[in-house]
This record gives structure tokens, C-alpha cells and sequence, in this order.
């Protein structure tokens, strides 16, 4: 052992004293917490309104919390509330989106997974050009391929059904999707595919048995994007499906901004915070997931 | 034995078999579907599409229209005006995240979650709270500024900044977020040199950090730029195009001339300039960001 | 019938990249080849190929006489151990190590014995209810190798398999494998760019480089009597010395120094004139008192030590080039000081200048 010995010290030692209260801190901590108010003001405005009667507003500012809580605005937009000349509220635009939604989730991630796989892993001639041409595809305004695509699904039978609606989400879902897939197969080590080969697996066993089990990450990040994507959508939902089969975000723009007469302002807002429901459970709840989903389909792009 | 290759047409015919819903996309949904469009915005179709010639007619009348200019003129001023500040605030947002900060979780999601709901959520949420008489005007009239004036959604001067609003808060966390990934991506090392070299953080940010993170503010810019293009659901559900026309865009225009005016020529010579539109940027930007890579190291 | 693998004319091209270029190459069964270079040499481009997983532009593989060349990698009696170990990460270890019988349909007994032996051989017993990620490196690249052993095929594949582990495992493992060779006696081709590895369980190295093989031959050859100047650089480590000379009259010169070539074996049974160049192993160098036993002595002013602690590495200048000297580790030498050296030809490499190709 290195002897040592203590010797008597002076000037500043040990840590360096900080304050809690820092000028730093007390402007970073205030710009936050006010950026965060506003961020979050639409939402409170929602709810709160939302829980009003229309006296009330009448007499109240959008701020003010609900003295009397109510929840019959709610009811009424569910099932109720009038769009253009039907009263059925929001609930046969809630069962029409879940109708839409769950088949095109289903069926974009289902496709987009094996494109991506077999460009990540089974590169053909002539693959990349088409992948070239799908990514372009996600840039493409979508208004120019509208009607090509109404004319598609006449001819199909398919145009104002929702079928046809699903169909749509699966071809404009496919570029983001099997680029996502095909980034994340290919940072999957290559060799785990050759040794897969070697083991004598083909083009499914491989993609069952080894990709599909180490990318459900990569699944549930698809899934959060295209529920969300889909669930939200409105042009195309405006486009290429009737009164019948309109999709929640249509139902609830349509009961909104055309109602005559007053505007009854807690129930708009009550079918509102029902129309973001579902993408903001998915939202709260799936957290970095979803960060990650739109990282993914973003930044690597 | 002479040694050549097998049948290429059936080399990994189950790969070209699973990967024939792409081609069917790309070529004849995306490429012929484009190729349409285009071929028809020189037609005079109205109801329905008919291959009868008129040449340029349908973009000399929409260049004449004034629903279209004040359209066009919408997209620049709302466009230019998100560019600049979604980038600004975005940026700022993530730098101040960036700061080793409590609750930067909870911040972050509150701040992002506009942008999970639909624009037309975004779109009826905004127009309740710039409504006049209960929204924002009323409560600083009620603070005691009884002049105080603010209807954007009421005011035909001003109404595209009332959108703009809008679109602020559901888009500048998506820019955040890009921005974080991007400030948490960059080498911590150089923030130590910078701290030793005695830069301040300001500096460090703009001469280094930001220059650093180029990747990410072209794809960014990219995301946000098609993204104002495609504007519609947010004018639909806010204001539908009104006061008057005031608040129309090119996306609102290719829909009503399409769908409501039986008017399907215009649409498409429409339809194609948004087209064009889209292309002066993503083309320039793919070939900056793939053409100089090559393949097989 | 003598030969397990024969790689015929083979070249493979991506775009107009030649990555391998007309390549022949022989193993013989039960032999340990070892494919060494440096990285982007086309070693491991050629193991693919011979296992299948890269389609050749041009040529033939056989294996076990079999024309191989257009089979599925599960077909031609290879296994494979990769680098990455490569372990279906979702399967337990014995899920690995059945996943390629079960896809060749084998009855279930069989594959059951298979597994016992193969994890018997590999002492991986214990570990086969667990998954890769419960695994160690050394554990895990037993399992890989555990997953070439099941498929009962004549012919392993190594691609570095060892790189990814420590130094110490590193060594473990190479002495495992070589053990495991002298008990299966099957035919290994391995592939690595660490030359220890490769000498030490190598029964033949071909050095590649540019696509091509520079050199195949036993350890000893390619150590002692290296075919071309690249092979010689290559080769040893610290690496040899390098004169650029000329032979005259049966003499190589460099600067005022003449090294009589009396005892160096010519390949092409005697000394030419011309422009050649003169390697020498720091090894080969001797110092202290056995110096005046050897034919060249030399003078040199010590310029830069690098103790190793077995040995002591000097740097010096001989003739205008620089010039390194392998020294006992104990040997008392200090910066400055004079040195003497002594050379033998005999063990030395000549190459010409222009072709450095082997004298």
C-alpha cells in the first residue's frame, strides 16, 4: 500500500453548491409548465364544455369549470345528435370505423410485413424499382389519385361500400408500412437468415418461424400507426363511402358544421373528445411506442 | 457440366409471388393512377371522364379562377408561416426537453398528443375556442380589455392564421419529437468539447448542433412540406372554406370541383399542379438524400 | 473419391465488382482448411458460396463429388457456424438445435438422439431448455456449433466464428474446435482474418486477397518459405523486414550493405540479377552472444524499445530502411546504445522487385 496522509485543506472542496431555485431552473421549469398548459388547454376546453349544460355556457366562457355535471350531452351526441337528416348521433359512424378500421389494420400490416420481408431478405430483379415507385407513392398528393380510385372500385363494386374503404387504406397504407418493415427486417442480423437457410426453411418458414416471432416490436408499432392513421381519416372516408357507411370522423364533422339552427355547443364537443377517443387511448397508452412509430416511419425514410 | 444459372423467372418465385400486391400498387395504382389523372386534366370532362381534348383550357380557366388564386395564395401564407414556426417552436421544445429535465415524460406526451387526433377533432376544437362570444376574445374582454379583438374564424383577413393555430398545435410536436430523436442522436462528446472550449450553449446549438443534425431537418421539412400540401380535413372542419372563400386551399378546391361541381376537368388540371407542387421539392430531396449512395460496400 | 470439396473456375461478380476471380481450390476429406485475409478479401463471399448462400456468377462447386452448384444451402451437406452465432433468438437451445431436422422431416426419435449426442459432445446439456439470451458468447457459439453437429453432414462451415468472443474464450474455443476435428474427422473450412487462429488449427491456409488465393500450403510453408511478397507481409507478427535491393552476382545489395546469398534455397535453383527485395523476420535476427555464429553481422544505434513482456521489440535502421529486432524480454538495452545483429540468408525471403513473387 502507497501511504497517504491527510492534509488540512482550503478554499472550495467537495461538491459544487448548487441552488434548487437557480435562475436557470425557475425560467426553464415556467417556460415548461406554461408550453404544457397551453398544449394541453383544447383538451380541459373539451371536457369541460363537454360536461355543461347549454344554459350554462350560454352564461360561461369556455374555461370555466362545470358547476352543474351532466352527462347527457354525451348521450345525445351517441345517439342522437342529428347529421344532416338522420338523428342516430355517433354511434353508427363509431361501428363503421370499427368495421373499417380492424379489417384494414389487419390486412395492410399482413401484406406490408411479407413485402417488406421479401425486400429485406429475398431481393429479386427489379424489386428496388418497385419499392422506388411505392415510397414516391407516399408522396404523391393523394387528390390526384382519388378519382382513378373511384373508378377502380366501380368497377369492382366496391365504391361507397365499406369494403371499398378498406381496400383504399391498404393501398395508401403500404408504402409507410413496408418501408417500416423492410428497415426493420433489414437490421435484423443477416445471418440468422442464412443459418435459417442452411436449416433448410423457404420464403414462409423463414418469415413464420423466424422474422414474424423477433418483430413484434416492429408489429405493435405498425398496428399503433395504422389504427390511429385509419381511425382519423376523413378524406377518404368523405370520398368513397355513403350516409350509410361513413366513418366516425365524417359522421362527426357532419353533425357539427351542419346542423341548423343553435349549435349546441356541449354536444359537439361531447362527439368530439368521442371521435379522439380511441386514437388517444391508444396514444396514453402505448407512450413510446408510438414515439417510436412515427420515428420509424419518419426519421429512416 | 456447363455451368450457367436457373430459370430466372422462377428463382424465388414465392418472394415474387408475396410481393405482387406491391408491384400491383406501385405500377397500377400509384403510376397509373398519376398517369391518369394527368392524361384527363387535358380533357373537357365534366360528370364523367371523357377523353375529349381541349388542350390546355382547364389550366388557363384555373389560373383565371379566383377561388383558386385565393386557394393558392392560402397555402403559401399558411404554409410559409407553419414552415417557419413549426420548425421554431418544434426545435425550441426539444432543445428545452433536451435539458436533463423532470417530467420529461409526461411533458413530452402532453405536448405530442395533438397530433394522435384527428384533424378534424383538431379542426372543431379550435373553431370552440376562438369562438367569439365564449372563447378567447370573450375571456380577455372579461379580464377588463373590453376592446380586445380577436376572431380569427369571423374575419375573412385573418381567418387563415386562425387555422394555422390550429395546425401549430396538432403538428409541432410531431417536430419536436423528430428534433429530440435528433439532439439525442448527436455524439455527447461534442457538447463536453464545447463545454471545455467555453462556447456557450447558444452557440453550440446554432454553429454545431444544428448543422449536425441535417438529416433530420431535411426529413422533417419533407414530412412538414407534403403535409401542408395535403391541408384539408383541418379547413373542412374549421371553417369549410369560409368566411366566404377566404380560408379555401388547393386540396378543398380538387374535392368540390370533383365531387360537388361536377366539374372533374378542373379538378384534375387542379389535382396536377399539387402534384407538381410536390414534386419541386421531393425530387431535389431524393436525390440529395439516395442519389450519391451506393450499393454493396 | 478423395476429395470432399472442389471449387472449379468459380467467380462471382456484384455489378461489376469481381469478388472472387476464377478460383480453384481442393480439400481433401477430413481436412482443416483455413481461408484467411484481411477484410473484403472474398474469404467469406467463397464460404457463402460453398454453403449456397450467394449465387456464383460463373463455375462449379462440388461437394462429396456431388455438382452442388445450383442446390439449396439445405442440400448440400454442409453446416454452418457463423460469427453472429446466430441463434433463433425465440427458440430454446434444443429448439435450435432440432429447427433444421424438424424442416427435413425426421422422425422424432432421431432427431432426440441427434440432440443428446450432439449436446453431449459440446457438454451443453444443461442448457437446453434455456434461450439464447440466457447463454454467455461462449456458451452461445457452443449451441451454433452444436447446430452444424445434428445435421450428420461431412463438411463444416466456419465463418469467424471466434471474433465476437474475448481473447481468453477466444482461445478456449480454438482449442475446442480443434479437439472436435480430430474426433469427428469430417472436412472443416473455416474462415478468419486472425493468423494465430489460423496457424494453430490449420492442416492447410489459403491467403486470399483481391478474390484470389496467394498462397496455399501447410502453416509451415507459409510461414517459412512465403510464396509472394504480400503472403510474407501478412504473415507474422511483428511483421518482417523489407530491403528493395538487387542481386549481383550472387549477392544481394542494398545501400553499402552486401548480403552473400550462400544458403538460401532458390525455388528457381539459382541466384539472377536484377532488382529484388529482401524479407527478414524480426525473429530471425539474433543478438547477444550467439551473433558471431551467423553469417552477416551488423552493427545499429538502438532508436525505440516496446517491451511485451516476453519479448522486447527494437526498432533500429539498417542500410537506410527501417529495421525491427526481436529481443528476449530480459535482455538489458537502452535507447542510444549500439547493437549488434547477425542475419542468415538461409532463412531469409527473396522476392523480385517487379512480380514479388518468391526467389
Amino acid at each position: 500500500m502507497v501511504e497517504t496522509s491527510s492534509v488540512p485543506l482550503t478554499g472550495p472542496q467537495g461538491p459544487k453548491p448548487r441552488k434548487a431555485l437557480s435562475r436557470r431552473n425557475v425560467f426553464l421549469y415556467g417556460t415548461l409548465l406554461l408550453i404544457t398548459l397551453y398544449y394541453a388547454l383544447p383538451l380541459y376546453v373539451m371536457i369541460v364544455t363537454s360536461l355543461k349544460g347549454m344554459p350554462e355556457i350560454r352564461l360561461g366562457n369556455v374555461f370555466s369549470p362545470p358547476v352543474e355535471i351532466t352527462f347527457q350531452p354525451w348521450a345525445k351526441a351517441w345517439s342522437e345528435a342529428c347529421t344532416g337528416l338522420t338523428c342516430n348521433g355517433l354511434s353508427t359512424g363509431f361501428w363503421n370505423s370499427v368495421r373499417i378500421t380492424i379489417p384494414s389494420v389487419i390486412l395492410s400490416i399482413i401484406i406490408a410485413s411479407v413485402n417488406g420481408y421479401a425486400l429485406a431478405n429475398w431481393k429479386f430483379k427489379g424489386a428496388d424499382a418497385f419499392f422506388t415507385i411505392l415510397i414516391f407513392g407516399a408522396f404523391i398528393p393523394y387528390q390526384i389519385l382519388l378519382y382513378p380510385m373511384v373508378i377502380m372500385l366501380r368497377e369492382m363494386g366496391l365504391y361507397g361500400s365499406l369494403g371499398g374503404l378498406v381496400l383504399v387504406h391498404t393501398i395508401f397504407g403500404m408504402p409507410i408500412l413496408t418501408l417500416l418493415f423492410r428497415n426493420y427486417f433489414t437490421s435484423l442480423p443477416e445471418e440468422l437468415f442464412k443459418a435459417a437457410r442452411v436449416d433448410g426453411a423457404g420464403f414462409w418458414g423463414i418469415y413464420f418461424r423466424i422474422m414474424v416471432p423477433m418483430s413484434l416490436p416492429i408489429f405493435t408499432v405498425a398496428m399503433i400507426l395504422q389504427v390511429t392513421g385509419i381511425w382519423n381519416d376523413f378524406l377518404f372516408g368523405v370520398v368513397y363511402t355513403g350516409p350509410d357507411t361513413y366513418p366516425m370522423t365524417v359522421s362527426l364533422n357532419n353533425i357539427v358544421n351542419s346542423t341548423q339552427g343553435v349549435k349546441e355547443y356541449n354536444v359537439n364537443m361531447a362527439a368530439t373528445i368521442l371521435t379522439g377517443l380511441v386514437p388517444l387511448t391508444i396514444y396514453f397508452v402505448s407512450g413510446r411506442l408510438f414515439v417510436r412509430g412515427i420515428a420509424a416511419g419518419a426519421v429512416k425514410g | 457440366m456447363a455451368s450457367g444459372r436457373p430459370n430466372q423467372l422462377f428463382r424465388n418465385k414465392s418472394a415474387k409471388i408475396a410481393a405482387i400486391p406491391m408491384i400491383v400498387t406501385a405500377l397500377f395504382v400509384f403510376v397509373g393512377g398519376t398517369i391518369w389523372t394527368v392524361v384527363y386534366s387535358f380533357t373537357k370532362s365534366g360528370l364523367l371522364p371523357r377523353l375529349n381534348w381541349v388542350g390546355l383550357d382547364q389550366y388557363e380557366r384555373l389560373w383565371a379562377t379566383r377561388k383558386w388564386l385565393v386557394a393558392i395564395e392560402n397555402l403559401a401564407i399558411y404554409g410559409v408561416c407553419m414552415l417557419v414556426l413549426v420548425f421554431v417552436i418544434g426545435f425550441i421544445l426539444a432543445a428545452l426537453i433536451d435539458q436533463k429535465i423532470r417530467f420529461e415524460n409526461t411533458i413530452r406526451t402532453i405536448i405530442l398528443y395533438p397530433y394522435a387526433l384527428s384533424f378534424v377533432v383538431t379542426g372543431l376544437v379550435w373553431q370552440w375556442m376562438l369562438n367569439p362570444e365564449f372563447g378567447v376574445q370573450s375571456i380577455v374582454r372579461d379580464l377588463g380589455w373590453e376592446s380586445f379583438s380577436f376572431d380569427p374564424l369571423y374575419n375573412a383577413d385573418i381567418a387563415i392564421y386562425g387555422v394555422l393555430i390550429a395546425g401549430l398545435w396538432q403538428g409541432s410536436g410531431l417536430v419536436m419529437v423528430l428534433m429530440l430523436a435528433g439532439l439525442r442522436g448527436i455524439d455527447q462528446e461534442v457538447w463536453k468539447a464545447a463545454r471545455v472550449d467555453g462556447i456557450p450553449a447558444w452557440k453550440t446549438y446554432i454553429f454545431i448542433v444544428i448543422p449536425m443534425m441535417r438529416p433530420v431537418f431535411i426529413t422533417t421539412l419533407v414530412l412538414v412540406v407534403t403535409g401542408i400540401v395535403k391541408l384539408y380535413d383541418l379547413i373542412v372542419a374549421q371553417t369549410g372554406g369560409g368566411p366566404g372563400i377566404s380560408t379555401e386551399v388547393p386540396a378543398k378546391y380538387v374535392y368540390d370541383m370533383m365531387f360537388s361541381a361536377n366539374n372533374l376537368g378542373q379538378g384534375f388540371a387542379a389535382s396536377t399542379m399539387m402534384l407538381v407542387t410536390v414534386a419541386l421539392i421531393v425530387i431535389p430531396w431524393a436525390v440529395l438524400e439516395f442519389g450519391g449512395k451506393k450499393h454493396h460496400g | 473419391m478423395n476429395n470432399s470439396v472442389e471449387i472449379k473456375n468459380l467467380d462471382l461478380h456484384f455489378g461489376a465488382v469481381k469478388v472472387l476471380q476464377n478460383l480453384n481450390l481442393e480439400i481433401g476429406k477430413g481436412e482443416f482448411l483455413v481461408l484467411l485475409g484481411s477484410s473484403g478479401c472474398g474469404k467469406s463471399t467463397l464460404l457463402n458460396c460453398i454453403a449456397g448462400l450467394l449465387d456464383v456468377t460463373a463455375g462449379q462447386i462440388h461437394i462429396n463429388d456431388t455438382n452442388v452448384t445450383w442446390s439449396e444451402p439445405s442440400e448440400r451437406g454442409i453446416g454452418m457456424v457463423f460469427q453472429s452465432y446466430a441463434l433463433y433468438p425465440q427458440m430454446t437451445v434444443e429448439g435450435n438445435l432440432s429447427f433444421g431436422l424438424k424442416n427435413a422431416k425426421l422422425p422424432k426419435a432421431e432427431i432426440a438422439k441427434r440432440v443428446k449426442r450432439a449436446s453431449e459432445i459440446l457438454q451443453i446439456e444443461p442448457l437446453l431448455k434455456r434461450k439464447p439470451a440466457a447463454l454467455s458468447g461462449g456458451q452461445r457459439q457452443r449451441v451454433a456449433i452444436g447446430r452444424a453437429l445434428v445435421r450428420d453432414v461431412d463438411v463444416f462451415l466456419f465463418d469467424e466464428p471466434l471474433s465476437n468472443l474475448d481473447a481468453k474464450l477466444r482461445a478456449e474455443l480454438r482449442v475446442e474446435i480443434k479437439r472436435l476435428h480430430q474426433k469427428l474427422e469430417n472436412t472443416m473450412i473455416y474462415v478468419t482474418h486472425d493468423q494465430i487462429e489460423a496457424m494453430t488449427l490449420a492442416d492447410r491456409i489459403a491467403i486470399m486477397r483481391g478474390g484470389q488465393i496467394m498462397q496455399l500450403g501447410s502453416p509451415d510453408d507459409i510461414y517459412g518459405r512465403p510464396l509472394n511478397r504480400y503472403v510474407a507481409d501478412f504473415i507474422g507478427s511483428p511483421s518482417m523486414n523489407f530491403f528493395d535491393g538487387a542481386i549481383t552476382n550472387g549477392a544481394f545489395t542494398v545501400g553499402d550493405l552486401t548480403i552473400p546469398l550462400t544458403g538460401y534455397d532458390f525455388v528457381s535453383g539459382g541466384p539472377v540479377d536484377g532488382a529484388a527485395t529482401l524479407g527478414i523476420r524480426p525473429e530471425h535476427v539474433v543478438t547477444g552472444e550467439l551473433v558471431e555464429n551467423e553469417p552477416i553481422r551488423i552493427d545499429v544505434d538502438v532508436e525505440l524499445i516496446e517491451p511485451t513482456g516476453s519479448d522486447k521489440l527494437i526498432d533500429c535502421e539498417v542500410a537506410g530502411h527501417p529495421f525491427r529486432v526481436r529481443m528476449d524480454g530480459q535482455a538489458q538495452v537502452s535507447v542510444g546504445e549500439k547493437l549488434r545483429i547477425g542475419i542468415d540468408p538461409a532463412r531469409a525471403s527473396l522476392f523480385d522487385a517487379a512480380t514479388e513473387v518468391r526467389l
